[in-house]
């Protein structure tokens, strides 16, 4: 069975090619412009995972919103249950890009980690 | 009025011009702007909170606000002067920067090179002539992600989005994330306007519909907007009567477009290219004014930033050579052996001491004039120094596959797919380009014979 995965890694979104056998293994990838789509279209073919990028609200900074990521992505399920955790996140500048906000968050392994310096 | 001077002066501290500003300063450039009107650097990309940005550049996914950070880090420790919350009102061809902020008041600002970098905005819906009521609850995609994304306020709770272009899509989500409803997002090409990878993971994702080839024929409330009716289009984009439906919404988010700012550019008498809506602008992307270079979304509009880094240190290197060449220009020979002198500055090699490059501002006979053919919508820059490593980025009118893109007779680039959303990058070559006999220079797409098995 022939499955196409749009690579969502960078811009370019390369169609990808999985070429699937009958015991659902990867047989062949094609179409993949650089070695990530390879890796990508893996993961999405067995258990789809996405980087959450959100805000938390910052008290004492020049916005109202600190930007924030997952530092890796996480199973894609739990993405409404993450923005339900961090709604009630408050933190207090300063704050420096890559510092950590939540550890760990909902047991993933990742964490929440600031995108700016604020 | 307060008066100053530097070598390089840079209008707009996003990507575009952060980038100008450190290329200027690396090649040498000793008093360097960047002029800002918002109260921080980094642009549109403080409030692109979402990631895809850096991969090129940086090997990296990152955010908007990271990639940001990195230049700004990187303007920091250097002196380039940076002038936040000041607003720059008018330049001249002699290239002095009026610009005014809260402390000074109205300043004069006379630059060897000014670079435009102020990047784009979003057309709104006064230039799209919905019909029906102007009730409260209409924005624009991009005042919308500021609202979310730097104030924290979601302003409705069921969306429509008119347009598929890149903001719409990440609004999409951004709202279905946030708690509120997306009921649709519309379109009226056959296909959407955006990325593809914003459409694979913001829209279906969500499963959030894309409803092709439809437009909204009409706005219903009175004090907020309570829906909108919408149906499909034919092939002249008019309205086809019987496919109308409502939809309810208390908000509607336009995503249709959006345009360089070019202001300042048309105010001075700067020749703007029809098509890109931005200056027309050689190989060292100096526009028709000698000396105003421009890079960025105000000079075509870019889906990738790492693009527009790049295009932006052209622009840097070439004003910083630009400048110091200006501090010579009493003892310059204008090419007394009657060849032309060396066109144009490279970020390799400065201009020789004391040597013209004049040619770059003119359309001179050493420029080759860029051809837009056969499915190709617009090609940046307009015009070609054959001396000079040139980088070509364009854009296609129509989708298509199996194709080659052939660069005169000098370079066939296959394509397994190319669509309008995704700018082209095509690298150019002196040695390539001296192969090149004619004027003019046509870029087309042809279509390949493939065999698939
Ligand atoms: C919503 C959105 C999503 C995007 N998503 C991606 C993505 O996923 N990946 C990616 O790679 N790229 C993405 N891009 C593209 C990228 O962000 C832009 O191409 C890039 O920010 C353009 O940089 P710029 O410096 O030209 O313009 P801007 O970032 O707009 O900066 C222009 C600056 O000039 C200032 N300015 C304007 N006029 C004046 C004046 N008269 N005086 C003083 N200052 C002035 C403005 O305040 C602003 O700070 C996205 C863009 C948008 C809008
Ligand atoms: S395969 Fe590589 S080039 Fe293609 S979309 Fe994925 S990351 Fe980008």
């Amino acid at each position: 069975m022939i499955k196409t995965v749009i690579c969502t890694v960078c811009p370019l979104s390369c169609e990808v090619e999985l070429t699937i056998s009958a015991t659902n293994e990867i047989e062949k990838i094609m179409h993949n412009r650089c070695p990530r789509g390879k890796s990508y279209a893996t993961t999405e073919h067995i258990a789809p995972r996405r980087t959450l990028t959100t805000t938390v609200h910052i008290e004492g900074a020049i916005h109202s919103m600190l930007p924030v990521r997952t530092y890796e992505p996480i199973p894609k399920e739990l993405l409404h249950q993450v923005m339900q955790e961090t709604a009630n996140i408050n933190v207090t500048s300063p704050i420096k890009m890559g510092d950590i906000i939540v550890r760990d968050i909902l047991g993933t392994g990742v964490n929440l980690i600031a995108t700016r310096s604020m | 009025m307060k008066q100053l001077t530097f070598d390089v002066a840079v209008i707009g501290g996003g990507p575009a011009g952060l980038a100008a500003a450190l290329a200027a300063k690396e090649q040498g450039a000793t008093r360097v702007l960047i002029i800002e009107r918002n109260l921080e650097l980094g642009g549109i990309l403080q409030q692109c909170i979402h990631h895809g940005f850096g991969l090129h550049r940086f090997k990296q996914e990152l955010t908007g606000p990271e990639y940001a950070q990195r230049f700004i880090d990187m303007v920091c420790r250097t002196d380039i002067e940076v002038m936040l919350e000041t607003m720059v009102l008018e330049i001249t061809n002699q290239k002095q920067i009026y610009a005014i902020n809260q402390t000074q008041g109205m300043m004069q600002i006379d630059a060897k090179a000014i670079i435009l970098a102020m990047g784009c905005r979003e057309r709104t819906r006064g230039a799209l002539r919905i019909p029906g009521t102007r009730p409260a609850g209409v924005f624009t995609a991009g005042a919308a992600q500021r609202f979310v994304n730097i104030d924290g306020y979601i302003p409705g709770k069921r969306a429509v989005i008119l347009g598929s272009g890149d903001i719409g899509l990440i609004m999409a989500r951004r709202f279905t994330l946030e708690g509120a409803e997306v009921k649709a997002v519309v379109e009226i090409l056959p296909y959407a306007a955006g990325l593809t990878r914003n459409v694979v993971q913001c829209l279906d994702d969500y499963g959030i519909p894309l409803i092709l080839q439809s437009t909204i024929t009409c706005i219903h409330g009175k004090e907020r907007i309570e829906g909108v009716t919408i149906a499909q289009v034919d092939q002249d984009w008019n309205p086809i009567a019987g496919t109308e439906r409502d939809i309810s919404c208390d908000t509607l988010l336009l995503s249709v477009g959006l345009i360089p700012e070019n202001e300042l550019s048309s105010q001075v008498g700067i020749q703007l290219d029809p098509v890109t809506n931005g200056p027309a602008v050689d190989s060292n992307l100096m526009t028709s004014i000698p000396g105003i270079f421009a890079c960025g979304n105000v000079l075509h509009v870019h889906d990738l930033v790492d693009f527009v880094s790049q295009e932006a240190e052209t622009a840097g290197c070439a004003a910083a050579a630009w400048a110091s060449e200006k501090q010579y220009s009493s003892t310059r020979i204008i090419a007394s052996t009657g060849k032309p002198g060396p066109c144009c500055p490279t970020s390799d090699s400065i201009p020789f001491d004391g040597v013209a490059n004049e040619c770059c501002a003119t359309w001179g006979s050493t420029q080759i004039i860029i051809k837009p053919g056969n499915n190709i919508r617009y090609v940046v820059p307009q015009r070609i120094c054959p001396d000079k490593k040139t980088t070509l980025y364009l854009r296609v009118r129509k989708p298509d596959q199996d194709v080659s893109i052939n660069v005169g007779e000098l370079k066939r680039m296959k394509h397994t797919f190319i669509r309008p959303s995704e700018m082209i990058k095509i690298n150019l070559t002196p040695e390539l380009l001296a192969r090149h006999q004619s004027d003019y220079l046509d870029i087309h797409v042809v279509k390949e014979m493939v065999h698939h098995d």
